[in-house]
């Protein structure tokens, strides 16, 4: 979106208030989460600085760069598990910069985490089911039988077949392959049935085949909804992102879709000598 | 499930009959930390919080049933319910504090708060200082059992340890219980699916102190007593022993724990102090092998050997 430069009493005052109009609209249409300024400060040490995203709602987004670029720091800002410095978060138009971690999830923003986010000694389906079972409305009672969520085990299969982990529903999720946990925690993502996902490089540290099959499941699940992922596999990047950012030590450098960001000089510069392009 | 069903069997028959084989007194004895190992097992082994101070909830517990029941007249039952909604309400006050910070934060607030009581119980003219609150009467259950009579109050002691054991068990198996050992394996991610960590926390931790509340309270009718020894850090000390040793996270566990311990000091009470040494020595064992306890490594066994619990 074009930035408007509205100098103090200058003649462009004159259209202002169609201007503000514009703005509130593609507020609530077009971009289901907006940052203004976001910035994070570490004792001195700008980590995250003056960031505006713009995450245009039923896209998928990517937000790269080198390491140390401030990407997780970004996701730990919009979902609060850290305080922003400075800035606004705006989701669907409403503020939220100054919601808990758990409402902004009870929202429907939903992330996921760089090392996967399982819970390990628990059931594969069980894991699924901590999700559903917010709904029931029943988690602080500690005198009802476990048999009661057991309704959601129909749910809970469902989500497991489409991430094709139905045949391990009873194994202990400790258990499981590295690329399976993922997969897992995708399900469990799904199962709150998020309006928008935050993905902490879900390919990470997978096989080859492991990597085809999640950027494809991604794509399946983001069908009635917006992803924003971090993301190292630039070919996975290339193949389903809409949208990509790239950040370069906490500001954004560049942003548009790939084949516009890739040939960005200031982008091949970033990422010379510390990553392939 | 067929395995936890054969465990509560083992436990009722031996519960009907062990006054038979062993001193009732020392069965009551194990029987009441049993039940504070349980109910210390939920917040250790199924929440993952590490307190430090629950000597507190079971010696106030005690404070304050002995109170009633002497010094105000309260019959058994309604001397337990107080001791129990003391420690309850002395949890909530504990766990507020507490479960803002995390690992070994925690366990220092904590032991601070347990440390602050033991010094309140040992300046309040009401608990009898250094010499405790002695001659606590057993007086008669709803008016009708005399629980002077040792056998009468064997029963009544199996019966609330089987009831505080069951509530534990269905805590542990219960929707509230499924958040409990999500927040366990991994916090941020149950934040993530939209809990509230800290209220769950200190629902368990509330949950906790309550029941060691009951397990402090019945301790007190059986001894008559209750001492300084119940707030003492020492006992904070000797029931992460006990969950431990029994396996931590696992539902028999703290009931084989507490057994061994107290077994022990009992028995080797000819050793003198050096029980406590043997004690230790144990302990040491216990953490460099076998790290999830006996109970814990017998279930690990019959795993490995193909027969599905």
């Amino acid at each position: 979106m074009k930035r408007f430069g509205v100098g103090a009493g200058s003649p462009a005052q004159f259209s202002f208030p169609r201007v503000r109009q514009d703005l509130s609209d593609a507020m609530s249409t077009d971009f289901i989460l907006q940052t203004r300024d976001l910035t994070k400060e570490f004792k001195g040490f700008v980590a995250v600085d003056k960031v505006n995203l713009q995450v245009r709602r039923g896209s998928i987004h990517a937000l790269i760069g080198p390491n140390g670029a401030g990407k997780t720091t970004v996701f730990n800002l919009l979902t609060k598990f850290l305080t922003p410095t400075r800035g606004t978060i705006h989701y669907n138009g409403q503020d939220i910069t100054h919601e808990k971690s758990a409402q902004i999830a009870r929202r429907g923003i939903v992330r996921s985490f760089q090392i996967s986010a399982v819970f390990p000694h628990l059931s594969v389906r069980d894991n699924v089911r901590v999700a559903l079972q917010r709904k029931l409305g029943t988690t602080f009672h500690f005198w009802r039988s476990e048999k009661s969520l057991d309704v959601l085990n129909e749910r809970a299969m469902e989500l497991l077949e489409a991430v094709d982990l139905q045949s391990f529903a009873d194994a202990t999720t400790v258990e499981l392959p590295y690329g399976r946990k993922r997969a897992l925690e995708i399900a469990t993502t799904l199962a709150l049935e998020p309006e928008m996902m935050l993905l902490d490089e879900p390919t990470q540290g997978m096989g080859h085949e492991d990597v085809g099959r999640v950027a494809d499941l991604i794509k399946r699940v983001s069908a009635n909804r917006t992803v924003l992922m971090v993301e190292h596999n630039l070919s996975v990047v290339s193949h389903i992102c809409d949208t990509i950012t790239v950040l370069q030590r906490g500001a954004v450098l560049a942003e548009g879709p790939y084949e516009q960001v890739s040939r960005d000089p200031r982008v091949l510069e970033a990422y010379m000598g510390t990553e392939h392009v | 499930m067929k395995g936890k069903n054969i465990g509560w069997i083992v436990l009722l028959v031996l519960g009907l009959i062990a006054p038979f084989l062993v001193y009732p007194v020392l069965v009551m004895k194990i029987l009441c930390f049993s039940l504070f190992a349980c109910a210390f097992n939920l917040l250790l082994g199924y929440t993952g919080l590490l307190s430090f101070g629950h000597a507190a909830f079971l010696g106030w517990a005690g404070y304050t049933c002995g109170y009633a029941m002497k010094e105000l007249g309260l019959s058994p039952e309604l001397g337990l319910l107080a001791g129990t909604a003391a420690a309850a309400a002395l949890g909530f006050v504990f766990g507020s504090l507490a479960i803002r910070r995390s690992g070994i934060y925690f366990a220092m607030v904590t032991l601070a708060l347990a440390q602050l009581m033991y010094f309140l119980a040992l300046q309040f003219p009401f608990t009898g200082g250094e010499d405790g609150l002695q001659g606590v009467p057993r007086g008669r259950l709803f008016g009708l059992v005399d629980l002077a009579d040792t056998m009468n109050m064997y029963y009544f002691v199996l019966a609330v340890f089987l009831g505080g054991f069951w509530v534990i068990d269905r805590a542990i198996h219960s929707p509230f219980g499924q958040v409990m050992k999500a927040i366990r394996e991994n916090e941020p991610r149950a934040i993530s699916l939209g809990y509230d960590v800290d209220r769950y926390k200190l629902l368990a931790f509330v949950l906790s102190a309550a029941l060691s509340g009951l397990a402090g309270a019945t301790k007190t009718l059986v001894f008559q007593l209750a001492s300084l020894t119940d707030v003492h850090w020492h006992m904070s000390g000797e029931i992460v022993l006990m969950t431990l040793l029994g396996g931590m996270g696992t539902v028999f566990g703290p009931i084989v724990g507490a057994t061994v311990v107290v077994g022990l000091q009992n028995y080797g009470a000819e050793l003198g102090q050096w029980v406590n040494v043997l004690t230790g020595v144990i302990f040491v064992i216990c953490v460099l092998a076998f790290r999830r306890g006996i109970v814990g490594e017998l279930a690990a066994l019959i795993r490995r050997s193909g027969i599905r619990m």
